[in-house]
């Protein structure tokens, strides 16, 4: 079994991670997407680590793990006020800064 | 010494432009007496010279370096020497003469003051002229007396047609002008140096093309400067202004440096036929024609100016015939200077008396109203017809003497400008002084006052003496040969032959005019009905019409689509560039549309345009 | 075929299903089933990468509590808040999905065309340190001790900033419990109000409850719920009644 079948599986979550960030519009959802880009990012880490035979990868991947939950309380958190004061979570709701 | 020459009327200039309106009630006084001292000095240098031996007439003065740059070295240096001193007392002579002239013509004139400080002007210009010791120094003189000409010819300045006549004079001038900077371009690239003493040593030395084509230069420029063909459309305009300017600088002086330029660059002219023969045929052309040009003339003063033209075809004439003929184009030079601005100083006093009206057909009878200046005008006229023993007489016999010895065609040429100037003199005379009183209403003709009268007198004592005192007193042959050279032509049509021949066609010309002009009544209103060559004549044998037809439309019309070019095509390119920059940005804009996932598309495509780039160069 | 694939092929293929999942669901609620579902998926995958470590605290931590902070998020925002499908911005859909297939596959291309070599494993990794768990401490604590710290230094600024951000202002003073009995005592209502979906059908935070004339109390919910729309209306007896 090739062991790039992996690294492939990573970037197709990768992938539908993207089109996830670009097409919902409600906040939550786009955010759930971002964390689906990371966790394909670790098993991508985590993949080669165990290619390489070195235990680096899997520390790498363990600190994206921690830095995304950090970032998940901080940006829930903006969400959060955000609904506050706007009664709606849909990011087309700030579009003030164009043409 | 020679420096005090110029610089005093200079002076003269400067305190009465600096002055101002406080100079005003000893203005003039002050010119005459700055033209005054310089023709004492310029006399005392003459005697001077005149004292000392052939060889060491000539003086110089070297002022300072004034150019010095590489091999370009030009010295602002002044010299004296017997062409020169010549030229001096005629400009400072009549100049000062001219200057008390217009103390009396002046008089009612408010800006008199104005006046008489560019008539100094242009005789400082005219001395540096005259004195200059290089061809660049002479082109600054060259230029002064143009300034000095345009200020005068455009005294009136409220009067449009004197605008116009002033900026003509200066327009067609420059256009001579540039033959002058050519040529002397072309001296220094050739000889290396601008001096005369320079030129005139290495002529030997520049390839024959080179040196005909400095000398067409130089014809180009003294045609320019001496209304000469095809450069004459101005002269006539210039009578626009005051008849002393006319009398000073139309007539005696300034008209005449292109003559002095031919004279001065004898040694250009001498190693080349072709110049020469150009210089002869532009002479003969502008003889007949300024002589066919004042036939038709009412107004005084243009008939005059007429024949200036003609006159100074003359003096071309014989400078373009070489050695045999330089000395005599100087001789009628200086003759011509003394009667044609006893002529215009005497048509000035007829104006003056006839309430400033220039029309002779509103003249008539006014020999007996104006007893000086009929006399001092009518020697004038008998000068210039070339009645002996006046001065014309010796300076034009021994020009058509000459132009036979070359030519039979020239030698023709000029016998039939005599006959033709005999002419039109005679009509003047017999439209102004005799006839029938043609006199307008409200014309009381008075003589003027002494202080006209005096100068005219004065020239007219010239114009009948002279001739004879320059050329058996003074020998004026042997004078002028050290700096021109003079050579006795091989063999011509004999004096006993000539003069006889020359005074029968004189006398048949004043004849001709006395008849239809002084015995027949003459029409107070200009005839219509008359013949093609007379409305040739009036227009001015079509001048105008053919520079406009040749050089102004083409002008305009290069203007115009330069003009065009530059609104259309570079204005449009900027403009177009600036607009499509405009429209590009006004649709690049719309990508800002506001919503963050435009943004993060966008975001994506540039990564994945950088993926893709990073993937085809690995493969 | 040995047991690494199956696990891998079984795993891989729910990973991807749940990860469409999420990106099509209609309700928010959904996503995040669809997504918890992805990640345990994904820790099954670490344990088949010999990474037993990473795949436990991806359970506990990704799983267990994002995902639920995610959901309790969900709550507060509105649970029935939903996206319509109707795309506001012309050709978003179209584009995103383009650059995003062209991105997976340049990704995949090149993956694809490097040499697969055997994977080396992490037996002789484990063996250098006396074990798995204690190979990670000593890269934790210290190969990276520094890059550690500054993790630690960052969650407590994290759980800080969360602090700030949601922190409400007071206003106006407490009321004290003085104020509230004698406010409770002056009102139309004394006695204590009903929770949500008291003698109802079902008793859903947004379900209110039914008084002893049949009407709806607004008042036994929560204010977040109180807003037009959001106030269930399974519980009335007109709707029952159609």
């Amino acid at each position: 079994m090739n062991p790039n079948n992996y690294l492939i599986l990573a970037a197709i979550l990768f992938t539908i991670g993207v089109y996830g960030v670009l097409v919902r519009r409600n906040a939550i959802i786009v955010f759930m997407s971002v964390e689906l880009m990371l966790n394909a990012a670790n098993l991508a880490f985590v993949a080669a680590a165990r290619n390489t035979g070195t235990l680096d990868g899997v520390v790498v991947a363990f600190f994206v793990m921690v830095v995304a939950a950090a970032e998940v309380v901080v940006g829930l958190a903006i969400i959060v006020t955000i609904f506050r004061t706007r009664r709606s979570a849909s990011i087309d709701e700030a579009s003030l800064m164009k043409y | 010494m020679i420096a005090a020459l110029i610089g005093l009327p200079l002076l003269g200039a400067t305190v009465l432009l600096l002055g101002g309106r406080r100079t005003n009630a000893w203005g003039h006084f002050l010119a005459v007496a700055m033209s005054a001292a310089s023709f004492l000095l310029g006399t005392f240098m003459f005697m001077q010279m005149a004292g000392k031996s052939e060889e060491e007439r000539e003086v110089g003065q070297h002022l300072f370096d004034w150019i010095s740059v590489g091999a370009f070295q030009v010295p602002f240096g002044l010299h004296l020497d017997q062409l020169s001193i010549v030229f001096v007392l005629l400009i400072t002579g009549v100049g000062t003469l001219i200057h008390i002239y217009s103390i009396g013509y002046m008089e009612h004139d408010p800006n008199r003051r104005r006046f008489f400080a560019y008539l100094n002007l242009f005789v400082a210009a005219m001395l540096l002229l005259i004195l200059a010791d290089n061809y660049l120094l002479l082109y600054v003189g060259w230029e002064g007396v143009g300034l000095a000409s345009y200020l005068l010819i455009s005294f009136y300045q409220q009067k449009p047609s004197a605008a116009t006549a002033g900026k003509k004079a200066f327009i067609v001038n420059r256009v001579g002008d540039v033959g002058l900077s050519l040529a002397i371009i072309l001296m220094f690239v050739t000889f290396g140096t601008v001096t005369f003493d320079g030129v005139n040593a290495a002529a030997e030395s520049g390839n024959s093309s080179t040196i005909t084509w400095i000398g067409l230069a130089l014809l180009l420029a003294a045609c320019g400067k001496s209304a000469q063909f095809p450069l004459q459309s101005w002269l006539l305009d210039a009578m626009e202004g005051p008849t002393p300017v006319s009398a000073l600088i139309h007539a005696a002086t300034m008209v005449t440096a292109g003559v002095y330029l031919i004279v001065r660059a004898h040694a250009i002219f001498d190693l080349s036929e072709t110049a020469r023969t150009a210089v002869v045929i532009v002479g003969a052309i502008t003889l007949l024609l300024g002589a066919f040009i004042g036939t038709a003339k009412d107004d005084i003063k243009k008939g005059l100016a007429g024949s200036t033209m003609s006159q100074i075809g003359y003096m071309v004439l014989a400078a373009g015939l070489g050695p045999v003929g330089y000395v005599f184009a100087i001789f009628h030079l200086l003759t011509h200077g003394m009667f044609k601005a006893g002529l215009f100083l005497g048509a000035g006093s007829v104006m003056h008396g006839m309430h400033d009206d220039v029309n002779m057909r509103h003249y008539g009878a006014l020999r007996t109203m104006m007893k000086i200046t009929y006399a001092t005008f009518g020697l004038g006229f008998l000068a210039i017809i070339g009645v002996p023993p006046f001065a014309g007489f010796w300076s034009k016999d021994e020009i058509i003497y000459v132009a036979f010895s070359q030519s039979f065609i020239i030698g023709l040429a000029t016998l039939l400008g005599a006959g033709v100037t005999a002419f039109y003199m005679t009509r003047m005379m017999a439209m102004t002084f005799f006839g029938e009183a043609r006199w307008q209403d409200d014309v009381h003709p008075h003589e003027s006052s002494a202080v006209m009268t005096i100068p005219m007198i004065v020239l007219a004592v010239g114009s009948v003496f002279g001739g004879m005192a320059m050329l058996f007193v003074g020998d004026i042959e042997h004078w002028l040969e050290p700096v021109t050279g003079f050579a006795k032509p091989e063999h011509s049509v004999s004096h006993s032959v000539l003069i006889p021949v020359t005074l029968t066609v004189v006398l048949g010309g004043a004849v001709l005019a006395w008849l239809r002009y002084g015995r027949r009544p003459v029409p107070v209103e200009a005839p219509t009905n008359v013949s093609f060559l007379t409305k040739a004549a009036r227009a001015d044998a079509y001048g105008d019409s053919i520079n406009e037809a040749l050089l102004m439309r083409p002008g305009q019309y290069l203007t115009r689509s330069l003009i065009w070019f530059d609104s259309k095509a570079i204005d449009g390119l900027v403009n177009g560039m600036a607009a499509a920059i405009g429209g590009l940005s006004a649709r690049a804009r719309r990508l800002q549309n506001g919503y963050v996932r435009s943004y993060a598309l966008t975001m994506l495509g540039g990564a994945v345009l950088i993926a893709l780039v990073l993937l085809l160069v690995r493969l | 075929m040995n047991g690494e694939s199956v696990v891998f092929w079984v795993s891989g293929t729910f990973a991807v299903v749940g990860a469409a999942g999420m990106v099509v669901s209609k309700k928010a609620v959904h996503s995040a089933l669809w997504v918890a579902f992805a990640m345990i998926n994904i820790a099954v995958l670490y344990f088949a990468l010999e990474a037993p470590f990473l795949g436990t605290t991806q359970i506990v931590v990704y799983t267990g509590a994002v995902m639920m902070l995610f959901l309790f998020v969900l709550m507060i925002v509105g649970v029935d808040a939903s996206d319509s499908f109707l795309e506001t911005i012309k050709g978003q859909r179209l584009l995103a999905g383009l650059f995003a297939l062209t991105f997976g596959g340049v990704i995949i291309a090149s993956i694809s065309s490097t040499l697969a070599s055997p994977s080396a494993g992490l037996a002789f990794a484990n063996a250098g340190y006396g074990g798995h768990l204690q190979a990670i401490s000593f890269l934790v604590f210290e190969t990276y001790l520094f890059a550690f710290e500054a993790l630690s230094a960052l969650l407590i600024t994290a759980a800080l900033g969360a602090m700030v951000l949601a922190h409400n202002e007071r206003w106006t003073p407490r009321k004290t419990q003085d104020q509230m009995q004698r406010e409770r005592t002056l009102s139309n209502h004394v006695t204590p109000l009903p929770a949500p979906g008291v003698l109802a059908r079902n008793n859903s935070v947004d379900t209110p409850a039914l008084l002893p004339d049949g009407s709806t109390s607004i008042d036994s919910l929560p204010n977040a719920f109180r807003g037009e729309g959001q106030v269930s209306k399974s519980n009335s007896i007109e709707e029952a009644g159609k």
